[in-house]
């Protein structure tokens, strides 16, 4: 077979099965590319080689045998957050670059369970802060579209290792955004789950009201296959949901007929790049087509969810982060005089700027005579905007409205003022706020860049979301096209 | 200077329980305590990137169990918390505890005062939490060594209001909780090994006053003897500070068992702010009627009830009763010496002679070679045996003590060392009066004075002829003979 690199999962899948492909020769060929991409994209951290092949070699042997499932021998990447049994974990930070985990995550073992081969583990904003991948250790992520420009983040070396056909999909995870902003800034299609839908166990934790594993993957229909194998109950996270996992795949080519669909008014206020928009109203203009109907719908309180997050996640975060203090495991500074200076030099030289300004953050909005005017507040409105939700999805099926303020930006382009980098979040956050599953795919190319649209659904309603996404993606090939040199 | 004031000690105590479950509250890793350092930390102890806890509903259990005991609401949704400080000991930088919402809350427990009335102690609140590890530094010089193998090991912290008015009311207090939680069976009670520990609240004020002083909070006492002794310490301190015209700082203070002084750990401005914030890792706690009635349904026979019964069933005092009860095992160890007393018909076996040598002689030689009373030398059924052996007049009560002693030391039957001895009363007059006879006239000058009217040498003359029967015979009947005999 040729061009591989360039094929999805559930092609792939339907190949390794056919035995027209080995898992071999297919991780072979991809670990290649990813070698060949890695000095100007710096998408991985860690790359997996004879691991790979290894786990590669033992799918081909179940596939001959008849014990293969659809993703068996199928090579993905994991972010570089998802813990993994006796390989590098860093989470894209000083604190933890050479930390091996003894166990693996709950989401690395289902799939690994499933028979995925992993390349290795993608690039990150460190402990997943961050919009632009230029908060990591390792070195910022190039956006493959246009090496001037950021991929986004969190997740932005999973969303350039998938756009760059590096490999076929990735693990992400999405705390206010990472998963679908680096996604709609890569020309991909970005899945964040329900809250407790996939579990966070191994997980590491950024803020745990908010963080959800997810995917980065070409289409839909490739999402739905690896989340069929991801998501369910695992007793080892409490706050996973005990709901039965259906089939994804299943109710992918559902008609759009009599789809309600509410357009967010709020998103298409202030700040949206024009161009977007318009490939936004006409992706809806397709769906309507397809006999979706249309309006307006306004969740006044959303506007609110920048701030909101910006209380919540720092609180959270500040805790979290509490655990890397040198002592057990992680980065321990040289000579420590005292506990004091352990702690202090350990935290201050293993955590980056970005880090460090959201636990201190964190800390203050949680200080006695603070909490209730900050961390109080905020736990209210994020209760308002919740609400706000619950009664749109009385009245429509799902929302749509931009992923993104904007296509790409320069790199260094918002590092000098956090708030304007806050903001490219501002369309992405509500969906964490309340807990559900969101989807960005792309929808169009502005300047050689590409141009995202989101769709929000109810709790759990994934199957809604993949299956219009889907119908969308089978009506176009935004989600087909390489960037240049990438084909 | 505040000199000639009648002080009034303000007391409050939180105590920390250990929860008996195999598990840890929020790891699978086993609790038993003495493993060597770290063999019981999982990766969840060890708070290793990505972990989550997950509650260990039989910590839940244990917590409903003792609300209910003291009579105090159990919520229907309770709440984890986050309390976040800095210590080695303390792996994920913040211990999981309860804060605005507890499991438990209100509640009281009854204690007898010296004077024998009844004081009722409220307690605020109890809820769960988790234990922290261990900072060693023996044998590691210069260098902390750490180990988790408490870290995670489920508590209810207790806390009482401010309501004892001394060292003896709080150690009376304490006792009661003791006592509860060991028949409840939620906490193995053992306080050198820290499994029940507490620090007291303790102010002074002018007595009277209905505000309270400023407090010092002595830290991690583990024996009733150090609590007591601790309080008194403090209490003369902040009297002798505030009578000096000084001030009591609201601080953190150990105990120093050695010195047997309090000193200063933590001043207020020092103390942390732990920023507490409900843990988002872990779900309400969400409890229904059902599950509380079930937990009510497995509730043992509580120490007060028990109390009460034996009062009424035989007869005993409030004291004895409150001694007896004072442990499920001694009230079970009791018991049972009653019920064996049944194999022995026809011989009524006093249950106060049972009580007073259970609590009495037998709780003496346990106390004396630091033997719990599960493990007695003298099991019921021997001790019974031995009460029979009284009631029928094989042996005197004197020679009963003597003979429990025996049966400690050498494991025997009260018989066969009865036998062996030859301690078997003599009851048989003849051999009585001949003993009599041989003292009355060997002793013919106090027989004189006695007749003449020096009756207190009659002890004399018991104690001689005692002495001749090597203390076997019969007190009535060689009281009765005596009398008869010196009366001439």
């Amino acid at each position: 077979m040729t061009d591989l690199h360039d094929k999805g999962v559930a092609e792939l899948s339907a190949a390794l099965q056919a035995r027209q492909l080995s898992s071999v020769e297919l991780t072979q060929a991809l670990l290649e590319r990813v070698q060949r991409h890695q000095g100007h994209l710096n998408a991985f951290i860690s790359i997996s080689d004879e691991a790979a092949l290894a786990e590669a070699a033992r799918a081909d042997a179940q596939l001959r045998s008849g014990t293969a499932g659809p993703l068996t021998g199928v090579p993905i990447a994991h972010k570089d957050i998802f813990c993994t049994r006796g390989q590098k974990t860093t989470c894209g930070s000083r604190m933890l670059a050479n930390f091996i985990s003894p166990y693996d995550a709950t989401v690395v073992e289902r799939l690994r369970a499933a028979g995925v081969v992993m390349l290795g583990k993608t690039n990150m904003d460190e402990f997943a802060m961050g919009s632009s991948n230029e908060n990591s250790f390792f070195g910022p992520v190039r956006n493959p579209w246009d090496a001037a420009r950021v991929p986004g983040g969190s997740s932005g070396g999973s969303a350039a290792a998938v756009a760059a056909r590096l490999t076929p999909a990735a693990t992400a995870t999405d705390t206010g955004g990472s998963i679908r902003q680096p996604a709609a800034l890569c020309g991909v299609t970005g899945l964040k789950p329900t809250y407790g839908r996939v579990s966070r166990f191994g997980m590491i934790a950024f803020a745990s009201s908010l963080d959800q594993a997810g995917l980065i993957t070409r289409s839909a229909e490739d999402a739905a296959l690896l989340l069929t194998a991801m998501a369910g109950f695992d007793e080892r996270d409490s706050t996973s949901v005990e709901l039965p996992v259906p089939d994804y795949s299943g109710a992918l080519a559902l008609t759009l007929k009599g789809l309600k669909i509410g357009l967010l008014k709020e998103f298409f206020d202030t700040g949206l790049d024009a161009q977007i928009e318009q490939h936004i109203r006409a992706a809806l203009e397709l769906l309507r087509s397809q006999g979706a109907h249309i309006r307006d719908v306004s969740l006044p309180n959303l506007p609110l969810s920048v701030p909101t997050y910006y209380v919540v996640a720092p609180a959270e975060c500040s805790s979290n982060l509490a655990r890397f203090d040198g002592v057990r495991y992680g980065h321990r500074c040289e000579n420590p005089r005292d506990l004091l200076d352990l702690y202090e030099r350990s935290r201050g030289e293993g955590f980056g700027a970005e880090v460090k300004r959201r636990i201190m953050t964190g800390t203050y909005v949680l200080s006695a005579g603070y909490y209730d005017a900050f961390y109080l507040k905020a736990q209210r409105v994020r209760q308002l905007i919740s609400n706000d939700f619950e009664r749109a999805f009385r009245e429509v099926d799902v929302l749509i409205g931009p992923t993104t303020p904007t296509t790409a930006f320069e790199l260094g382009a918002k590092t000098a003022d956090p708030v304007t980098m806050y903001l490219n979040d501002i369309y992405t956050i509500g969906a964490n706020l309340a807990g559900l599953p969101a989807i960005s795919l792309p929808c169009g190319l502005s300047q050689g860049l590409p141009t995202a649209m989101q769709i929000i659904g109810p709790h759990f309603a994934e199957e809604r979301l993949l299956n219009v996404a889907h119908r969308y993606q089978l009506e176009t090939d935004w989600h087909r096209r390489a960037p240049p040199g990438y084909a | 200077m505040m000199t000639g004031v009648d002080w009034e000690s303000v007391i409050g105590l939180e105590i920390h329980a250990q929860l008996a479950t195999k598990s840890k509250i929020f790891s699978g890793a086993a609790t038993a305590y003495g493993a060597p350092p770290n063999a019981q930390a999982s990766l969840i102890d060890l708070a290793y990137p990505g972990v989550l806890p997950v509650l260990n509903a039989e910590a839940v259990r244990m917590a409903v169990k003792f609300g209910l005991a003291i009579n105090a609401r159990i919520s229907r949704r309770s709440i984890f918390a986050r309390k976040n400080y800095f210590y080695p000991d303390l792996p994920k930088g913040y211990q999981i505890s309860q804060y605005e919402l507890p499991i438990v809350s209100g509640g009281a427990v009854d204690i007898v005062l010296e004077d024998g009335s009844v004081k009722r102690i409220d307690v605020t609140r109890a809820h769960l939490e988790e234990d922290a590890g261990k900072s060693l530094h023996e044998g590691l010089a210069g260098l902390t060594g750490v180990d988790l193998n408490r870290a995670g090991t489920p508590l209810i912290e207790i806390v009482s209001e401010p309501a004892m008015r001394s060292a003896r009311e709080a150690v009376a207090y304490l006792k009661k909780i003791h006592t509860l939680v060991r028949y409840l069976n939620i906490c193995d009670g053992n306080m050198q090994e820290g499994s029940f520990r507490c620090d007291a609240n303790v102010s002074v004020r002018p007595r009277g006053s209905d505000q309270l002083g400023t407090r010092a909070e002595i830290k991690n006492l583990n024996s009733f003897r150090f609590v007591e002794k601790a309080i008194n310490y403090e209490l003369a301190r902040q009297i002798e500070l505030l009578e000096g015209g000084g001030q009591v700082l609201q601080e953190t203070r150990l105990y120093d068992a050695d010195r047997g002084e309090t000193r200063s750990m933590r001043s207020k401005e020092q103390a942390n702010d732990y920023r507490y914030f409900p843990d988002p890792d872990l779900l309400p706690v969400e409890l229904d009627e059902a599950y509380i009635d079930s937990v009510s349904a497995s509730l043992p026979e509580l120490p007060d009830q028990k109390a009460q019964r034996l009062r009424q069933d035989y007869g005993l005092s409030a004291y004895d009763a409150g001694v007896l009860t004072s442990s499920a095992e001694l009230a079970d160890y009791y018991e049972t010496v009653i019920e064996r007393a049944a194999d022995f018909p026809g011989v009524a076996i006093s249950p106060k002679l049972a009580a007073n040598t259970v609590i009495g002689e037998l709780a003496g030689l346990l106390n004396r070679d630091g033997v719990d009373i599960s493990a007695s030398r003298v099991a019921p059924a021997a001790l019974a045996k031995l009460l029979a052996r009284v009631a029928d007049d094989t042996i005197s009560g004197k020679l009963a003590k003597d003979v429990l002693e025996a049966m400690w030391e050498q494991g025997k039957d009260p018989d066969a060392i009865i036998e062996e001895r030859g301690w078997r009363q003599i009851t048989d007059e003849s051999a009585i009066e001949a003993a009599i006879d041989a003292v009355v006239a060997a002793n013919p000058s106090q027989l004189a004075q006695y007749r003449s009217g020096k009756d207190k040498l009659f002890g004399f003359f018991v104690g001689q002829a005692m002495k001749a029967t090597q203390g076997k015979a019969n007190p009535a009947r060689l009281n009765e003979l005596l009398k008869k005999k010196l009366s001439g």
